[in-house]
């Protein structure tokens, strides 16, 4: 009974969902509480999760019991339950925000979040390729109904972008996994990790070029350098906890270059390729990110560069690859997601006391709960501008011990300037909201008592995460550290008879193409 | 039948990323639709190209791999579902956006007034 828990992550919002999408008829009051209570299972399944893969334990789960080359494989180890309970603890702030209001605005808003993180759950748990593209396309579709939710020219035209992009960068991920399973002849991970491992000459042209075609596809998810202009106008035309819950998204892109560069492609000589590509555009990314968080007019669209800057330092970090780097990005992620999230969510609240004014950089009226929303906006900014005394300097400054010659010429400066500019434009935009006022407020726009919680939940994380730094780096070291060891994996998944699996392989060869 | 297969693939993409490049979504889903094709070909044939081999074990000297075919069939329902949503989301933009080009730039031949 128990081996069957680890599916729990993707059937509790599945079922969930199929119940809120059939409950069309029941009112608002009983969707949210179901909303809720889901997304509380949820947390509550990744802590025992987390808990279990703490102590080194390995989980495999065979649906339909295929064993394993042969089925499609959920795996749990360090990495994917750190990942869930991040997604669980999101969503959770997410959804008790939007049970204010912002559900109503439009249809389904319950359901179609459930499917979401089905489609996340899903992504980190899954030990296969092609199961990865469905869920992703499960995530896609559920993320392109709630980003048009409660409709709106902006969110449309911005739609529009984003679903014929993703639709496009779906094509290229097939065409990759074809490429990779035509070399190989298998879509299970580990195993496809074994063979690339002995393979030379033609194949291992192929597995580069699908490696490199994968790679592009998850930038694209994870908003790299050339990939990421739709992200900007997405991210700030989406409803509030839509748009926290985007946050997540592109650490879905993150997790899966990750994923497959640690395991899969690590032995051969695509990861060179990849770490190269990663560090530069990386590095670019955290560069342009930080003149567009300058450059933002609006409180939104400063977050969505915000959002970029991170996505930058995690993939300059990823590109590291030593054990020291990865611990350090891994300490650093849920820390960044969790800010950027609640800074959505503030960003939110304040657009709503500001009536027409909304989240723009310009003189206002007066906010009604300035004291309130300015302490809130205070503690968000210093968390995402990186400064002591928490969380995201801890972060950073893990990262920059880790970085080892040439490269601290780097990234050093632009890690640094890129802070000074997120914190120079946050100061701008918390006077602009809480100085540069008329006088006279008008009592509207109240904070309500679910939106307070779902904003104070995430935000909680940041004092938390200095709070149990050492507990959290330790795990994000162990992580890494796993990672480091994909054989660790493969022996567990498939046996430890490599040699004459091996023979099997190379007679089945004589036949694919 | 390996260089005309490869030739429908090479021509297909190239057609659909060309009508991806185009300015109105007409064009822009068409284009979808032919890369949609263009890939499901091309993931068909990653099994090997046979002729007279059945997927089915013993009903033939050499079977064909069966995997390719599971995986079209998946990218096929996964396809026709999201060209369904872009032909929704296009209409839905053109009518709230006045307008059929990406951007939603209005004042060119054909557009709403």
């Amino acid at each position: 009974m128990i081996q069957h828990l680890i599916t729990l992550p993707v059937l509790i919002p599945m079922i969930g969902a199929m119940a809120l999408l059939l409950a069309s008829q029941a009112s608002d009051t009983r969707r949210r509480q179901l909303s809720v209570v889901l997304c509380a299972a949820q947390v509550l399944v990744s802590a025992w999760l987390l808990s279990r893969a703490a102590g080194g334990e390995l989980l495999f789960y065979a649906l339909g019991n295929w064993q394993a080359p042969f089925g499609i494989v959920l795996m749990v180890d360090r990495l994917s339950a750190l990942m869930l309970a991040l997604t669980a603890v999101l969503a959770l702030g997410c959804v008790l925000f939007a049970s204010a209001g912002e559900d109503a605005r439009g249809s389904n808003f319950h359901g179609l979040f459930q499917l979401q993180l089905m489609g996340l759950n899903g992504a980190f748990l899954t030990g296969d390729l092609f199961n990865l593209f469905v869920f992703f396309e499960i995530l896609l579709l559920a993320s392109y109904a709630l980003l048009m939710h409660g409709g709106g020219k902006e969110r449309i035209g911005a739609g529009l972008h984003y679903v014929i992009l993703n639709l496009a960068g779906s094509a290229l991920f097939l065409v990759a996994l074809g490429v990779l399973y035509g070399a190989t002849g298998t879509l299970n991970m580990a195993d496809m990790a074994r063979r690339v491992a002995v393979m030379s000459g033609d194949q291992a042209a192929l597995v580069t070029a699908g490696a490199l075609l994968l790679v592009v596809v998850f930038s694209l998810k994870a908003a790299l350098l050339p990939l990421y202009f739709w992200l900007p106008r997405t991210y700030a035309a989406a409803p509030a906890p839509v748009a926290a819950l985007f946050a997540i998204m592109t650490k879905v892109g993150l997790y899966a270059i990750l994923r497959v560069q640690a395991l899969i492609f690590v032995e051969t000589p695509a990861a060179a390729h990849i770490t190269t590509w990663l560090w530069w555009s990386g590095l670019a990314t955290i560069a342009l990110a930080g003149v567009g968080v300058l450059a933002a007019r609006d409180l939104r669209t400063l977050v969505a560069y915000l959002v970029l800057v991170s996505v930058g330092t995690l993939l300059a970090g990823l590109a590291l690859g030593s054990i020291e780097a990865i611990g350090a990005l891994l300490y650093y992620l849920p820390h960044t997601t969790l800010a950027c999230g609640a800074l959505y969510l503030i960003a939110e609240l304040i657009g709503q006391q500001r009536g027409k004014a909304g989240t723009r950089l310009v003189r206002g009226r007066r906010l009604y709960q300035r004291h309130l929303l300015g302490g809130m906006f205070l503690v968000a900014a210093v968390a995402v501008a990186g400064l002591p005394p928490l969380a995201g300097a801890l972060g950073k400054l893990l990262l920059m011990q880790a970085t080892e010659g040439t490269a601290r010429l780097w990234l050093w400066p632009l890690l640094l300037l890129a802070g000074l500019c997120a914190l120079i434009a946050m100061s701008r935009a918390g006077s602009v909201f809480f100085w540069a006022s008329y006088k006279g407020e008008v009592e509207s726009g109240r904070v309500s008592r679910p939106q307070l919680a779902g904003a104070l939940w995430l935000l909680a994380s940041a004092p938390l995460l200095v709070g149990f730094a050492g507990p959290v780096s330790d795990y994000a070291r162990d992580t890494a550290e796993q990672l480091a060891a994909p054989q660790v994996v493969i022996s567990r998944l498939l046996g430890a008879s490599p040699a004459l699996q091996f023979g099997q392989h190379i007679l089945d060869e004589g036949e694919s193409p | 039948m390996e260089a005309l297969f490869s030739l429908v693939v090479g021509v297909l993409t190239a057609s659909g990323i060309y009508l991806l490049l185009r300015g109105r979504t007409f064009p822009v889903i068409v284009g979808l639709a032919l890369l949609g094709y263009a890939v499901n070909l091309f993931l068909f044939s990653t099994g090997g190209l046979h002729t007279h081999a059945a997927a089915v074990i013993g009903e033939s000297i050499s079977p064909a791999d069966p995997l390719p075919q599971a995986l079209v069939l998946t990218a096929i329902v996964i396809g026709f579902a999201m060209t369904a949503f872009v032909v929704i989301l296009a209409i839905r933009a053109r009518s709230e956006l006045g307008s059929d080009h990406v951007d939603g730039q209005s004042g060119e031949a054909g557009d709403a007034k």
